[in-house]
């Protein structure tokens, strides 16, 4: 009977503590998105090495340099800039709603986005291509994809275009991240791994993956990368200014060696501002 | 107001949210059975067999299971489940995870179904000589299973909400149409309003014919 | 351990007993060999595939730690906000007032009969367009609201379950002594009703901890299960590696989770008389009666 009673006591004592916290439990929103005069907030990918990847020593990838370089000649260190992850669904809404002050991110500019947001570049044309087995001699062309196993991530239009128009019969795979893909692609159960060659460059230079995979270069479509900015911002016309300066210093190829050079990734040469293949 | 949902499959996506449901029912009922069997048999491999399947399982998410059948069982075993294109295979794949975590539902279900029935018809019954797979077959289960009928119709709702965490893999029901529309169309009240009264519809009359039948068949002491 | 279900074993019995015991363990070993020698060829037990998580502290103070902080928050403030509202709700549904009773009943059951995954993914565009939630938090936001819309039902479930449970005379004493309702309530029923519902309460803990994960899966919260996938990235595609230990500390926590709400059950058994012969009495009558599935909702 006593223990029933200390029970009952502590429980009450418990539910009563759950429903005073409760009352200062909410969240409170310390505004993290425009952070003041010294800070700028830049959207990249968290998860593409090569281009942006989170690492235990920071942010790497040919995105994130780019994005450094823009934000020092915008006034900023290093250390003043705040790295946010922007999936790719979520970067026109980031821009509109001003969470970010631009997006590095792997962001193509095409005529869909440039109704909402405004793009400055292009500083890196790629291409969509696909990554297959070192050892596969098998696929020489995008048709021989018909009765492959093609893989792309969910919410990616690239796997899509390969369907439609190039290898109809492809047998289409689609996971939550690239991650799985290539799991796949190593495991054999997966033929090839389908999306822009700068991102299947950064994962196939990875040191785990040296000589496993290679690009098959189909350069299937022109993707022009672009810093996002928000519709009507006048940050456009300074970074691409920075991104000229960027050019001219050589700091641009320095980043591309660095990022793209283990890779083996024969990439384009440096675009001009506002010359956007299509 | 309505019209875009003409451009989506939105009955198709339900129609496959009960395929999933029935498939994985029908699995989950035999499986959970088995293990509730195991873990209240004689046999002591099986019976830790049965706990630690249990334990482990459920506490593990639905998700990481649904992701598992896929990057494991498929990629790495090779297990395709008869079939050839990948909208086939993650389906299946999808009814496997769902299975193999409402299993552990269902037999713990049928374990409090087992406990409530009287110590005295499990002794007469083995009085009268029957073994124990007879004692569990002809006198135990079927007095539990009448008395599971509640929770096992909990079970049921729960895994036709669950079938949603099968968007993980691609697998086109009703939520992945929802996370689609909600996307490309700017109604998202309506959007929601829609699901939402599919879910209320599938769910809501299994609740209430369970409870009913539950009532109805079990046994009165 | 001996059960009511079988007879104590005589020797044929028992070598029956012990060949089905190889026989499992055979196929059972089997099986496992399969899986690991499937595994092992397709190179997912590599050293490089494992090592991130056995040398250095890397990938847990960037990946896992922040990952799993995520998570725990977000099962925490869903359960500070959901245990009270279920219980204002569960109180709520037993209301003599029907104006009261009626419309609480179909807010509780209109948000059981919905999937969690469906009201986080309503959540998250609600925020992302009425509100000026940052984008950092919203995905917290959409995934606590998900989860407290659907649990704090639950909870009223059960709360409701645990004060019909209790004996009428209770009640009925209570008023006799002259209490008014809420006093009743609060003085009588409730602390009763805390005591026998608290397995089922916690159970539900674990419901809301493994919810967590829908959240990095669909949505773009990360917590845990999305933190594997960054992780995995840098690893060089460990996808099985990071999963297996990513399920792991769900396990383990979840684990803690259940073996509280069980000796908690114990406890409270023994404090009691036991009501009738059963079987086997480990399972909680609570949570059948609840309607949330006995021995641990899903």
């Amino acid at each position: 009977m006593k223990l029933r009673k200390v029970t009952a006591v502590s429980a009450t004592v418990f539910a009563l503590a759950l429903t005073a916290t409760a009352c200062g439990g909410d969240k409170n929103d310390d505004g993290g998105s425009s952070g003041g005069s010294k800070k700028i907030t830049i959207g990249i990918k968290f998860d593409q090495p090569g281009l942006g990847q989170k690492t235990p020593n920071g942010y790497s990838g040919f995105d994130v340099d780019i994005a450094t370089y823009v934000a020092k000649k915008l006034g900023y260190d290093e250390n003043q800039i705040e790295w946010k992850e922007s999936k790719s669904a979520d970067r026109e809404t980031m821009l509109q709603r001003g969470d970010v002050e631009f997006i590095a991110a792997t962001y193509s500019i095409t005529p869909q986005r440039e109704e909402k947001v405004d793009f400055a570049g292009p500083y890196l044309l790629a291409h969509q291509d696909v990554l297959v087995r070192a050892d596969d001699d098998s696929i020489k062309s995008p048709e021989d994809l018909n009765s492959k196993n093609l893989c792309s991530v969910t919410g990616s239009t690239s796997a899509q275009n390969v369907k439609n128009d190039l290898a109809p019969k492809a047998n289409l795979q689609k996971y939550p991240t690239y991650s799985a893909c290539l799991n796949g692609l190593q495991n054999g159960a997966i033929d090839a791994l389908t999306t822009d060659d700068s991102i299947l460059a950064g994962y196939a230079s990875q040191s785990q993956f040296k000589g496993k995979f290679k690009l098959a270069g189909f350069k299937m479509t022109n993707e022009n990368y672009g810093i996002g900015v928000k519709k009507g911002s006048d940050l456009k016309a300074k970074i691409n200014e920075a991104l000229e300066a960027m050019v001219a210093d050589g700091s641009w190829q320095k980043a591309v060696d660095a990022n793209f050079g283990p890779a083996n990734y024969k990439n384009e040469p440096a675009p001009k501002v506002g010359d956007v293949k299509s | 107001m309505f019209d875009f949902l003409q451009d989506y499959d939105l009955l198709g996506a339900f129609w496959t949210t009960v395929q999933l449901t029935v498939l994985s029912a029908v699995g989950s009922l035999i499986w959970g059975t088995m293990l509730a069997a195991m873990r209240v048999g004689p046999v002591p491999l099986m019976r830790g067999f049965g706990t630690a399947y249990v334990n482990i399982v459920r506490n593990i998410p639905l998700t990481v299971i649904i992701l598992f059948t896929s990057l494991g069982l498929n990629q790495t075993l090779n297990i395709t489940m008869g079939a050839k294109d990948f909208e086939t295979i993650n389906f299946r794949l999808a009814v496997l995870g769902l299975i193999l975590y409402t299993a552990a539902f269902v037999c713990e279900a049928l374990r409090s179904g087992i406990n409530t029935v009287p110590v005295g018809q499990a002794e007469a019954a083995r009085a009268i000589g029957l073994s124990f797979s007879q004692v569990l077959r002809l006198v135990v289960l079927p007095q539990a299973f009448r008395s599971s009928v509640v929770p096992l119709a909990n079970v049921l709702i729960a895994l036709t909400k669950n079938t949603t965490v099968a968007a993980a893999i691609g697998v086109a029901e009703a939520a992945l149409v929802m996370k689609e529309m909600i996307e490309n169309e700017a109604q998202l009240l309506l959007i929601a309003g829609v699901i939402a009264f599919g879910f209320v519809v599938l769910t809501l009359p299994t609740g209430l014919i369970l409870g009913w039948v539950g009532k109805k068949v079990a046994v009165k002491r | 351990m001996s059960s009511v279900l079988y007879d104590a074993q005589g020797p044929r019995a028992k070598r029956r007993n012990i060949l089905f015991n190889v026989l499992f363990l055979v196929a059972l070993a089997a099986v496992l060999w399969w899986v690991f020698s499937a595994l092992d060829e397709k190179g997912q037990l590599d050293w490089v595939k494992w090592e991130p998580f056995f040398t250095g502290t890397e990938a847990w103070t960037t990946y896992i730690w922040p990952g799993l902080q995520n998570t725990l928050l977000a099962a925490a403030l869903s359960v500070v906000i959901a245990l009270p509202l279920g219980a204002v709700l569960g109180i709520a549904r037993l209301s003599d007032h029907a104006w009261v009773r009626v419309p609480v009943g179909v807010v509780v059951e209109f948000f059981r009969s919905i999937p969690v995954l469906v009201l986080m993914i309503f959540g998250l565009a609600l925020f992302s367009e009425y509100s000026n939630v940052s984008s950092d938090d919203r995905p917290l936001y959409a995934v606590v609201t998900g989860l407290v819309l659907y649990n704090a039902s639950v909870l009223a479930e059960i709360v409701r379950a645990g004060i019909l449970a209790l004996p009428k005379g209770q009640a009925e004493g209570a008023m006799a002594i002259g209490l008014r309702k809420g006093q009743v309530m609060r003085l009588i029923l409730l602390p009763q009703a805390v005591t026998t519902m608290l397995p089922a309460i916690v159970s539900q803990l674990v419901v809301i901890v493994k919810d967590t994960a829908l959240g990095g899966a669909v949505l773009t919260f990360s917590e845990l299960l999305s933190a594997a996938n960054t992780m995995s990235s840098y690893y060089g595609a460990n996808t099985i590696a990071s999963f297996t230990v990513v399920a792991a500390i769900f396990i383990a926590i979840n684990f803690a989770l259940t073996s509280f709400a069980s000796w908690l059950e114990r406890r409270l058994r023994r404090a009691k008389k036991s009501s009738g012969a059963v079987l086997k009495a480990d399972d909680s009558q609570i949570a059948g009666a609840a309607g949330t599935g006995t021995g641990g909702s899903i």
